[in-house]
């Protein structure tokens, strides 16, 4: 995949997209990295802030991690788990070979 | 008409015996079959099970024999379940999700899977994989999203009431499109077990319903702790109707003079104002306020956001569920081809930009000072709070917009969500009811007058918003007969 597309942006959309795990192709390489110009550069807003002393919040509410007691209770069956594999034998998900 | 009956109603008739679970059921089947291939709202429906559901259902609770539509991001046992996208294709849920428990033990049962933007990525709906739906005022225009069909189904008279979900707006702006009533609760109220992820932080299920009286009614059944989400809240039980009825003396409410800039529609505007004239007739009174971080949301939100879904969606890999490349060779294209094949423009397209602001380099600049605008923009909220009850606002800055009108710029469509996303930020509650009506090109565009009320302070929010409701006829037009 031609990397050369995305030198005039902001984003190295082709390396992106190997971190995400997708294949883009160079035509989607091409269109996000303009289109995400735009919204970064409506994002970069934010630096204009002194942002010392600020905590960073990750959650919505202060209360979180509220943990359950720990009891067994009955899951999914090895059925129900496979019900929706796109490929599966002898109760096991199947994927191409990883080693040779 | 008994298509636009609201749940209160619909009890009366049940309890008393005139009208079966079944005949009610029979009366949405037909609509359904005459309507939804106008406007698209539904993307399956199962008759045959929701007849039996129907059949059984117990009228002594005080959901009995009420169906609601569910959008397409909420488990049903059984029920197929695509978040709208290639991806999840042919995947049928394995359990129920929570809410739907919640709904069952109340007697209710769902009827549908109602279109949505693709994992609730959009404002207009027409992200979704399959196809777009119609805004049953206006078809040529988009019912909103991404909670697009539970609003057009319950508009166009498919549904009593629906289930959405709320990220950014998306059960807030498609209600306000449609005319219906869409409620965003505070965030923990409502378990999130069995909702397809998007963005874990601001994610949260609600009701859209023909009235405020139904939107309380449903979230006395959906609200509560759930052991299986870990930042659902342990609050005492509440009747969320308890305070309908009340008049509005002693309630202040805040106008953000940052809500009231250019750029929102001068219909718009002046809906909002002669509501917020009639709220203060009513007994309220007027103060206006700042939140003076405002314009900083939308930026805010599309870090956060992009961030938690890229990690959310990593897990649809061909492996377990969903759709699988067939031209995959080892595990490594799987994945790829998997993904490329599966998701959207716009699904790829927040992917890429979540990585980009998680990636080594970029953490710190993008995704750490989103996190702390975030804290700036939730104070602005709490000192707000200090001096009003509430907010008042348009829900957004516009009536609803053509089909594909802002499908290629990315950036236009995320500014449509401008009053609606920095409610899910701070994590606080929020309502959107009907207001009035814009006229454009000959046809009536309905309005949405947003409430937005501390955490957990949603009976007040339901208080003032049915006051202003009976004072109003805006919720009993139903569109023009499709």
């Amino acid at each position: 995949m031609a990397s050369s597309s995305s030198d005039s942006h902001l984003l190295d959309i082709p390396y992106l997209a190997r971190l995400a795990r997708i294949t883009l192709t160079p035509q989607e390489c091409e269109l996000f990295a303009q289109q995400l110009d735009r919204v970064l550069e409506h994002v970069a807003l934010i630096n204009e802030l002194d942002l010392t002393d600020i905590e960073p919040m990750a959650h919505a509410i202060s209360h979180y991690d509220i943990l359950r007691e720990d009891q067994l209770e009955p899951g999914l069956s090895h059925e129900e788990a496979l019900a929706n594999a796109p490929q599966q034998a002898n109760g096991l998900f199947i994927v191409p070979k990883v080693l040779e | 008409m008994l298509p636009f009956l609201s749940i209160a109603k619909a009890r009366k008739l049940l309890v008393t015996k005139k009208i079966s679970p079944r005949e009610l059921l029979d009366e949405l089947q037909k609509r359904i079959v005459t309507i939804n291939p106008k406007v698209q709202a539904y993307l399956s429906w199962d008759y045959e099970k929701a007849a039996l559901e129907a059949q059984r259902a117990d009228l002594s609770k005080p959901l009995g024999g009420i169906p609601i539509g569910i959008k397409d991001a909420i488990l049903v046992q059984g029920a197929p379940a695509f978040s709208a996208s290639r991806i999840l294709e042919g995947y049928q849920a394995s359990y129920d999700a929570t809410v739907i428990k919640n709904l069952r033990a109340a007697g209710a049962y769902p009827l549908g899977r109602l279109n949505m933007d693709e994992f609730a990525m959009g404002s207009s709906t027409e992200t979704s994989a399959f196809h777009p739906t119609y805004n049953p005022w206006d078809l040529s225009r988009t019912p909103g999203g991404s909670s697009g069909g539970s609003a057009a189904a319950l508009a166009a008279g498919m549904a009593m009431a629906a289930l959405g979900s709320d990220t950014g707006g998306s059960i807030r702006q498609p209600a306000a499109l449609c005319g219906c009533v869409g409620m965003k609760p505070t965030y923990g109220r409502v378990s999130r077990y069995g909702l397809i992820a998007f963005a874990s932080s601001l994610d949260q299920i609600g009701p859209l319903t023909h009235t405020v009286e139904d939107s309380a009614l449903l979230l006395n059944a959906l609200a509560g702790p759930d052991p299986k989400d870990s930042t659902s809240l342990s609050l005492p039980g509440e009747d969320f109707t308890s305070q309908l009825g009340r008049d509005l003396q002693g309630i202040r409410i805040g106008i953000p003079k940052e809500y009231f800039v250019d750029g929102i529609e001068p219909q718009v505007r002046q809906c909002v104002e002669k509501a917020i004239a009639q709220l203060t007739s009513l007994g309220a009174e007027a103060v206006e306020i700042s939140l003076p971080h405002t314009q900083y949301a939308v930026s805010v939100y599309y870090i956060i956001v992009t961030a938690e879904a890229s990690s959310n969606l990593a897990r649809f890999d061909g492996v377990r569920y969903g759709h699988r490349s067939k031209k995959a060779n080892d595990l490594l294209s799987l994945y790829e081809q998997t993904r490329e094949e599966g998701f959207g423009a716009e699904v790829k397209r927040r992917i890429i930009l979540g990585t980009y602001v998680l990636s080594s380099g970029y953490y710190d600049a993008y995704y750490l000072r989103a996190q702390k605008v975030r804290t700036l923009i939730r104070r602005d909220f709490e000192e707000a709070f200090s001096k009003v009850d509430l907010l008042v606002s348009a829900t957004s800055p516009e009536t609803a917009f053509r089909c594909g009108e802002k499908s290629n710029d990315p950036l236009k469509m995320y500014l449509a969500d401008i009053f609606t996303i920095a409610a899910n930020l701070a994590g606080i509650c929020g309502i959107s009811l009907p207001c009035g009506f814009a006229q454009k090109e000959g046809k009536k565009l309905p309005v949405g007058l947003q409430l937005l009320g501390p955490s957990f302070a949603e009976k007040m929010l339901f208080r003032v918003a049915h006051a202003y409701e009976e004072a109003t006829a805006w919720h009993q037009d139903p569109p023009p007969l499709l």
